[in-house]
C-alpha cells in the first residue's frame, strides 16, 4: 500500500515519518501526477490558504475529487479537514467541498491559544491525545457525518464513507491511532479497487454509547 | 466526552506540552515562504499571493541598512494592522536579548517572535531565555553552534542569517552548507569524539549526542537573508532549508505581487527545474544587491548574535 501526501505546503514530512515508522510507504503529491498509484491521500497541515492555491491553480483540485470519486480514502488533519469541508468560514474561502460541515478557521484564536488535550474517542479505550496547533472549529456537520471525538463540545474527528479529518494533529503525537484507522480506509478502497467491488468503509471499533450525546448537527 | 487540559497554565511558563505546540506551529510552516510586510496592503498581497506568514516590520532591512539609526521592535499600531487584515500565522521582530519588547510581543498575541540580528542588539552577551515564553520564538545562525545554542535557549525554529537586506544570498548558502555539513560530521564521530566537538562548538553536549544520532536539528530549518529570486529560493531549499523568509527581496522588487507568487511557487516546487523557470518568467528586474565583499564587518548584520 502507498499512501500519498500533499506536500506544496503544511507538515507533510511529518506524516511521513509516521507512515514510515509504521512501514508505509508514502509519496510526496506536489503535481496531479503524483498521485497516481497512491491508494490513500493525506492533506496535513498547514496554511489552508497556501494551499489551496496550488490545489487551484494545479490542477490538484479537480485531480483529488476524482480520485475521492474513485472511492479512495482521503484524511485532512487541521488545514486538511478545512480542504475538505463544504463551508469555510472566518473568512469565507474556497474549499474541495467533500465534507458536508461548516469549519471556522483559526476558531479557538491565534497560536497563543494551541495547546495540547486528552479526550475519548471512538477509536480506543484510552483518551486519544490532541495537538491543537491554530486549530479550526467544525460549527455544523451534516448528514451521515460520524462524529469519532470531540474537543470542547465540538466534533474533533469526523468520518465520512472513506473521508477522514481531524482538527487537532496526530501526527504530531507518537500515537498512531488515527493513522491506523485511516490505513484501514485506505486498504478497503485498494481492496475495492482490485476486485471491482465496493466494500464497506470501516466501522470504529467501540460502540458509539458514549458519543450518543454528539449530535450531529449544532 | 470532551477533551479535558494536560498541562499549561497559560501563565506564560511554558512546559514540555507547549514545547511541542511551539515546534509544531513551525512544522506547519514548512514548505512555505515568509515575506516581511510593512503595510497591512503589502500583508494583504503577500497572503493573496501564497505567503504561509509574514514578517511585521516598520523598515525592511534593506532600509534599516540604508537609514541607519537604532532598529528597535515595530510600531505597536502596525502589527496590530497587519494582525487584524491576514488569516495567516503574524511574526514581529525583537532586538537580541530584549526580553520586555518580547513580553510586549507576547501580550499582543503575535503568533512567532524573531529574536533578530536585524534589529540593533539590546544586549551583547545574553539572548532571551525563550523557554518562559508561550510564544514560539524564532533565531537566527551561522553555523550549528550558534543554532544549538538558540535551541538550548528554547528556539523552535532556526533560520539561517544570511544578509539581510543585501539581496545577495551567498551568506545564506554559506550558513546553511556549514550547518549541514557540521551536522553530518556528528554523524560520523565516535561517542567518545562528541564532547570534544561539543566544545569546538560551544553547544549543550546532549544537543551534540541527539544530531549524532538523528542527522538533523530537532526543530526546523529555515533560510533567510538575501534570497530576492524564484531560483534564490530553491536554491536554498535543495541545500537543505525546510522553508525561506524573504524580506526585502519582495517589496524592494519592481514587480512585488508577481515575485511573491513566483518565491512561493519555487519554494514549493524547488526540485523541478521546469516549474522554476515558469515562476523566473515574465518577472521584472529583482531588487539591486550589495556585493558582501565590498562591505565592512561593522555593516553586516550577521555578525550580530552571540
Amino acid at each position: 500500500m502507498k499512501i500519498g501526501i500533499l506536500a506544496v505546503q503544511g507538515d507533510f514530512a511529518a506524516h511521513a515519518a509516521m507512515l514510515e515508522g509504521m512501514g508505509i510507504e508514502t509519496a510526496e503529491v506536489r503535481t496531479p501526477a503524483d498521485l497516481e498509484g497512491c491508494d490513500g491521500l493525506i492533506l496535513p497541515g498547514g496554511e489552508s490558504t497556501t494551499q489551496l492555491q496550488f490545489l487551484q491553480e494545479e490542477g490538484l483540485a479537480e485531480t483529488i475529487k476524482k480520485f475521492v470519486a474513485d472511492g479512495h480514502a482521503v484524511f485532512g488533519t487541521c488545514a486538511g479537514a478545512i480542504l475538505l469541508a463544504s463551508d469555510v468560514e472566518n473568512p469565507k474561502q474556497e474549499s474541495l467541498g467533500l465534507l458536508d460541515m461548516t469549519v471556522l478557521r483559526n476558531g479557538y484564536g491565534r497560536q497563543i491559544a494551541s495547546d495540547v488535550f486528552s479526550g475519548k474517542s471512538t477509536l480506543k479505550d484510552e483518551p486519544l491525545e490532541m495537538v491543537f496547533i491554530r486549530g479550526p472549529i467544525i460549527e455544523r456537520t451534516g448528514p451521515g457525518i460520524e462524529i469519532l471525538a470531540k474537543h470542547a463540545g465540538k466534533p474533533a474527528i469526523v468520518q465520512k464513507g472513506r473521508l477522514l479529518a481531524t482538527t487537532f494533529h496526530p501526527e504530531l503525537t507518537s500515537d498512531t491511532t488515527v493513522h491506523e484507522y485511516f490505513l484501514r480506509l485506505a486498504a478497503e478502497s485498494d481492496s475495492s479497487k482490485k476486485n471491482g467491488t465496493k466494500v464497506r468503509a470501516a466501522k470504529p471499533e467501540r460502540s458509539k454509547r458514549e458519543l450518543t450525546s454528539a449530535k450531529s448537527s449544532t | 466526552m470532551d477533551a479535558k487540559k494536560v498541562n499549561g497554565s497559560g501563565n506564560g511558563n511554558a512546559g514540555p506540552k507547549e514545547w511541542r505546540v511551539k515546534v509544531g506551529l513551525a512544522e506547519m510552516l514548512k514548505g512555505g515562504v515568509i515575506m516581511d510586510v510593512t503595510t497591512a496592503d503589502q500583508a494583504r498581497i503577500a497572503e493573496k499571493a501564497g505567503a504561509c506568514a509574514v514578517m511585521a516590520l516598520e523598515r525592511v532591512p534593506s532600509d534599516i541598512r540604508k537609514e541607519g539609526g537604532v532598529a528597535r521592535m515595530a510600531s505597536i499600531k502596525v502589527i496590530r494592522e497587519i494582525m487584524a487584515t491576514v488569516t495567516i500565522p503574524v511574526m514581529a521582530k525583537v532586538r537580541i536579548g530584549h526580553f520586555a519588547e518580547a513580553d510586549v510581543l507576547q501580550a499582543l498575541e503575535v503568533d512567532f517572535i524573531d529574536e533578530s540580528e536585524v534589529l540593533t542588539p539590546a544586549d551583547e552577551e545574553n539572548h532571551i531565555w525563550k523557554h518562559d515564553y508561550r510564544v514560539p520564538f524564532v533565531c537566527g545562525a551561522r553555523n550549528l553552534g550558534e543554532a544549538l545554542r538558540r535551541i538550548a535557549e528554547g528556539a523552535a525554529m532556526i533560520r539561517t542569517k544570511g544578509e539581510a537586506g543585501s539581496g545577495n544570498v551567498v551568506e545564506a548558502v554559506r550558513h546553511m552548507r556549514t550547518i549541514v555539513a557540521q551536522m553530518k560530521k556528528l554523524t560520523l564521530l565516535r561517542d567518545d569524539e562528541l564532547m570534544h566537538e561539543a566544545k569546538e562548538l560551544g553547544a549543550p553536549l546532549d544537543l551534540i549526542r541527539q544530531i549524532a544520532k538523528t542527522g538533523k536539528l530537532p526543530v526546523p530549518n529555515f533560510s533567510a537573508g538575501g534570497i530576492a529570486t524564484p531560483a534564490d529560493a530553491a536554491l536554498v531549499r535543495r541545500l537543505g532549508a525546510e522553508a525561506v523568509f524573504v524580506g526585502s527581496g519582495i517589496f524592494k522588487s519592481s514587480d512585488p505581487e508577481a515575485r511573491a507568487k513566483a518565491v512561493v511557487k519555487a519554494t514549493t516546487h524547488f526540485d523541478d527545474p521546469k516549474a522554476v523557470l515558469e515562476a523566473h518568467e515574465e518577472l521584472g528586474e529583482a531588487m539591486k544587491g550589495l556585493d558582501i565583499r565590498q562591505m565592512e564587518e561593522k555593516d553586516m548584520m550577521s555578525t550580530r548574535g552571540w
